[in-house]
């Protein structure tokens, strides 16, 4: 019936219930109204939200019955999507809208540096794991390690603090190193967020 | 030999909507019922 029947006559049956007149109707001008929108637009996704609204507003129009037959068909409909596509531009001129694209991202700039919740958790593991496995170690070892890794002490100062001298520091330093990554190589402990 | 000055024409795929957005129009109007009482109209979407 779609290439028998003109507009006014689909209309009337969309009117009375015939659903299918609704998609001969969006069949015969869809590629019309669509183009008229991207050529305003010229985006995909906009094209495509302003044609669905165009066709909500178009069958809410037909189902009120607040349709006046005076008009065409096709013209009514480019009307509604003309304001629509007005409608478009003046709500994004209120609020112009920024988008990233490959060279660059607004994101890269204004990123939100601290951990999401996820990480903040397995960062506290990682913490409270490394403390632990510190506790294996020997007591001079662990002394070093301790001043050089959470006090951020020097190894001058830790040296006199611990009445060593320097290379002793160092020394100790090195082998809780070396401890620590022997036992966690024995549990087969992954320490990396 | 002169020169053709004249751009090809773009791609003009995309003049159509996407197939999802016509089917979805055509859910929408099956599932829209209006209810008029008292001279006030309701649009009612059944699923």
């Amino acid at each position: 019936m779609g290439k028998l029947l003109q507009d006014s006559e689909l209309v009337s049956k969309y009117i009375k219930g015939n659903e299918g007149a609704l998609e001969i109707l969006i069949e015969r001008h869809n590629q019309r109204i669509y183009s008229f929108i991207f050529s305003k637009v010229y985006d995909k996704e906009v094209a495509d939200d302003i044609f669905q609204d165009t066709f909500i507003k178009v069958i809410n129009t037909l189902k009120k019955g607040k349709y006046n037959e005076e008009g065409k068909f096709l013209p009514w409909v480019m009307r509604i999507a003309h304001n629509l596509v007005i409608d478009y531009f003046r709500k994004n001129k209120r609020m112009p809208k920024f988008e990233g694209n490959d060279d660059f991202n607004i994101f890269s700039v204004i990123a939100d540096g601290s951990l999401n919740a996820e990480n903040q958790i397995i960062k506290d593991q990682v913490d409270f794991d490394v403390r632990r496995l510190m506790e294996e170690l020997p007591d001079d070892q662990r002394e070093v390690l301790y001043m050089r890794i959470y006090r951020d002490m020097s190894f001058k100062e830790i040296a006199d603090a611990t009445d060593v001298s320097i290379n002793t520091a160092l020394g100790r330093m090195r082998y809780a190193l070396i401890n620590l990554r022997k036992v966690i190589e024995k549990n087969n402990m992954i320490l990396v967020n | 030999m002169a020169k053709i000055y004249s751009k090809k024409n773009e791609d003009v795929k995309c003049v159509s909507p996407k197939k999802e957005t016509i089917s979805f129009l055509l859910n929408y109007s099956k599932a829209l019922r209006i209810v008029t009482h008292k001279n006030i109209q309701f649009e009612n979407i059944l699923n």
